[in-house]
């Protein structure tokens, strides 16, 4: 698909940085007029996203995340959030609505909610490797 | 964090605010469970009405708030969440666990 306009920011896996990378795609995705809904919903999947690396990917040390923006034809943005972590075991288990390692302070909906949240979702990873995740949502066309 | 007790003592009022994320989820799970270990109220309220951001770490906090007030026999709702937070309440299921009530403008 043909770009129209690009983003990326890497940044380590502070958690400091999940409304740094929530506020970044905001910025961005104004470009695109969304109604408040919308830019509401995208956040959102971008905090799960990066919490995933933070919690997840890179539980013991601090590592880079990698996060893009692109700008499609048809007012649709595609977020990528890569990391070079731990990588997933079963990807599909890891979807699962309620399923976390990650003890008491996680829910388990993160990806629950990227799915819930964006158009389409996908993630691929290898263990040992890290994980890229890809969210697409297309921005409702407005009067404007 | 700011809270109120209704006029006979039995209902406590916790007023969340800010952005609740992963970042700062920790401290807030903290005074929330220290608020509520130390009243153990019989009705509890999450006044969600100043949280101008709330990812799944929100729910995680709830969640706990409720195994807490369910294990001494209490209740627990949500309340006066904006939209977007009201978003994440909607999309975890939580509603089927516990109360969720509207903000009173809607």
């Amino acid at each position: 698909m043909n770009e129209i306009n690009s983003m990326k920011v890497i940044f380590p896996s502070l958690s400091a940085n999940e409304g740094f990378a929530r506020g970044a795609v905001a910025v961005f995705v104004s470009q695109l007029d969304p109604t408040v809904s919308e830019l509401g919903d995208i956040k959102t999947a971008v905090s799960e996203a990066v919490t995933n690396c933070i919690v997840h990917a890179y539980p013991d040390n601090i590592g880079e995340v990698m996060l893009k923006c692109r700008l499609l034809p048809e007012d649709t943005v595609e977020i990528t959030i890569k990391d070079r972590g731990r990588g997933i075991e079963n990807v599909e288990e890891a979807r699962e609505p309620l399923f976390t390692t990650g003890g008491e302070e996680r829910s388990g909906m993160g990806f629950t909610i990227m799915e819930s949240f964006m158009d389409s979702l996908r993630v691929r990873s290898r263990p040992g490797k890290g994980t890229t995740v890809i969210m697409r949502r297309r921005i409702a066309k407005r009067s404007r | 964090m700011k809270t109120s007790r209704n006029e006979d003592g039995t209902r406590l009022t916790l007023y969340l605010s800010g952005e609740i994320d992963h970042h700062t989820a920790h401290s807030i799970m903290r005074e929330v469970m220290d608020k509520l270990e130390a009243e153990l109220p019989r009705d509890c309220i999450l006044d969600m009405s100043k949280v101008t951001f709330m990812d799944s770490s929100g729910i995680a906090i709830i969640l706990k708030a409720y195994k807490l007030l369910n294990s001494t026999g209490g209740r627990i709702a949500v309340a006066n969440a904006q939209s977007q937070p009201q978003r994440v309440l909607d999309a975890s299921g939580l509603d089927r666990l516990i109360k969720i009530l509207a903000p009173l403008s809607e």
